[in-house]
């Protein structure tokens, strides 16, 4: 599978051109082209911030469909904890889990079950690793991603230990075949994603060959399968929950912080705010702290596109639900052990690199800094590209060319029509050279109407591909 | 052969939130060009501290860059006090920050080591009463 794989696409049926996802991708990842959008793929972290703009529907989400389900002789679903907070007045997570049953799916194994084993193996990593503090939490694929292309230097501070969805993943896989006896084809474990993000992650794990996870879910379809099924558990419903707060805290920002049980951690969320973050990590900027806990949704996994649920109404939510629980209920034991650590460590990708080596790379930069020195600064995205510097850069790259600056092209236009005139006036002055006046003026003319093509081929779409 | 890239930024005094604007514009490009993490890493640590430095103690000035394949070097000029004692300055610890910048968390009197300790030359040509000129060398 391509290291590269997106579970964010794009519909271009559906796209207008317009400059709304160029101006929000975190990583620039989206230029317009042939007034169309295009997703660089080594860019793209998932992040998912392009669905969430984009007011034609044109950026969309690949997962599963519920039929996936029939595939399998058994399924199991892992419901995660943002899950919980797309209800009214739930105030227990046994309804959910009865309702999941009811849908169809023969077990169930709690995300945020294996969210408290993380939080254990998290603690003991912690104190058994004081030298390379502070250490960055792995939870969100979006944040591996972007620390895999954007901050080496940050890589070693990764916390190598599964998430919570894989370690349910593993775990719920072999119990359901000791229980049933079937062979692991037969078995579908089920996540159900409040994000495109976990649906990257289960296609191409960071940190794993491959994820146990068979399908992926959307939140937003489960949701509606759920309502009905919840009203008729209401008072019949059986005990099967096994997570507490720390588990249930995960579903929103801040949450996988207070399950180490130190003060020394900072969580911050939103994809803009976790590269802040991660650029002043960079720089040493903090000094005392031992956790980092970023997730690129704004509130944490309750802000995910997949959800439906106002993200700050969610975690609310999820803040009611808790209030009784005990503090956890899962507790680490041999077999958890086994499945936590990492097995492949993270590469960095120098995909912004702007040439092949270092020499042509530095020999790009300097022309990107003249280029950024001509280009009018207005950042107005009508070229394609985000900003007048990503303009440069895709100019050194060989991928867009200066006239498609609207700016530059209007100022050529401008001064050969001035050209024009200044001549045309010499004619009527009766210049002795008519001829040879007649014949430049012939030719500003020409490129006058050929500058005059260029800006009607970039309206009408007829542009050559690039 | 390209000729050195050079940068100029502007550090205007007591604004700490544009504080480190510089050292991450110029990360940024060294990432471009392929600058091995751990220079890229010096860079922005040594350069971050010089700028925090011009804005505690300096009435602001000016930092220029030179990039080339071969090394990074920061010019650091201010007009400020100037350093009374390079010496006793260049020790850990040695703070000569007023208590408000030290309440937002800097003037832990780790400037001037961090910035000697993650580059590979530092000089330091200070005037008191007209200003301190600081230039620092990574090699990549």
């Amino acid at each position: 599978m391509d290291k590269f794989y997106h579970s964010v696409r794009l519909d271009s049926n559906l796209c207008k051109g317009c400059i709304n996802c160029i101006k929000r991708c975190p990583t620039e990842a989206i230029r317009v082209r042939n007034k169309k959008a295009q997703i660089n793929s080594k860019f793209c972290i998932d992040c998912g911030e392009c669905i969430r703009v984009c007011p034609h529907h044109a950026k969309y989400a690949i997962y599963d469909k519920l039929e996936e389900m029939k595939k399998y002789e058994y399924t199991v679903a892992l419901p995660p904890p943002s899950l919980y907070s797309q209800f009214n007045h739930l105030d227990d997570v046994n309804i959910v889990l009865n309702a999941l049953i009811l849908m169809g799916f023969d077990d169930v194994f709690e995300v945020s079950a294996a969210a408290e084993l993380v939080s254990e193996a998290t603690r003991t990593y912690l104190a058994e690793h004081k030298d390379q503090l502070p250490i960055i939490s792995t939870a969100c694929p979006s944040v591996v991603r972007l620390i895999r292309v954007r901050f080496p230097n940050l890589i070693p501070h990764m916390l190598p230990l599964n998430p919570p969805i894989e370690i349910a993943a593993k775990l719920a896989a072999a119990e359901a075949m000791k229980k049933t006896g079937l062979t692991r084809e037969k078995i579908g474990i089920f996540f159900i994603s409040p994000c495109p993000s976990k649906v990257t992650y289960v296609k191409v794990p960071l940190g794993n060959e491959t994820s146990q996870v068979d399908c992926v879910l959307a939140i937003k379809d489960v949701y509606p399968q759920l309502l009905s099924r919840m009203n008729a558990v209401k008072n019949d419903y059986t005990d099967i929950a096994t997570s507490g707060k720390i588990g249930i805290s995960w579903g929103r920002s801040g949450g996988e912080s207070s399950g180490l049980l130190s003060e020394n951690y900072l969580a911050a969320d939103g994809i803009e705010n976790v590269i802040r973050v991660l650029e002043d990590l960079e720089d040493q900027k903090f000094t005392n702290l031992e956790f980092i806990e970023l997730n690129a949704c704004n509130g944490g996994c309750v802000g995910g596109i997949l959800t439906v649920e106002n993200p700050y109404v969610a975690e609310t939510k999820l803040k009611r639900l808790r209030r009784y629980m005990p503090v956890a209920r899962t507790h680490m034991n041999h077999e958890a052990e086994e499945v936590i650590p990492w097995t492949t460590a993270v590469q960095y990708e120098p995909v912004f690199r702007l040439g092949n080596t270092m020499m042509e790379s530095f020999s790009r930069l300097n022309q990107v800094e003249r280029l950024c020195k001509k280009l009018p600064g207005l950042d107005c995205g009508s070229c394609g590209a985000p900003t007048c510097k990503a303009l440069a850069e895709d100019i050194v790259r060989g991928n867009a060319k200066e006239t498609d600056c609207v700016y530059n092209l209007r100022e050529n236009l401008h001064n050969l029509s001035e050209e024009v005139s200044i001549l045309a006036d010499d004619l009527a002055d009766g210049d002795k050279g008519g001829k040879e006046t007649l014949r430049i003026l012939k030719e500003y003319i020409q490129r006058i109407s050929d500058e005059m093509s260029l800006l009607d081929r970039q309206e009408n779409n007829d542009l050559p591909e690039k | 052969m390209d000729d050195a890239i050079c940068l100029t930024y502007d550090i205007s005094p007591d604004d700490f939130t544009r504080a480190g604007e510089a050292s991450s514009d110029v990360k940024k490009k060294l990432k471009q060009m392929g600058v091995g993490p751990e220079a890229v890493r010096k860079v922005a640590i040594a350069m971050y501290e010089g700028e925090i430095n011009m804005v505690i103690h300096a009435k602001g000035g000016e930092i220029r860059v030179e990039i080339t394949p071969e090394r990074i070097v920061m010019i650091l000029d201010d007009v400020g006090p100037g350093i009374p004692n390079v010496e006793k300055a260049m020790q850990a610890g040695y703070s000569t920050a007023p208590d408000e910048v030290r309440s937002l968390g800097f003037g832990a009197g780790m400037g001037l080591p961090n910035m000697k300790q993650y580059t590979d030359s530092m000089e330091i040509d200070t005037r008191i009463g007209v200003g301190t000129k600081i230039t620092m060398v990574v090699n990549i």
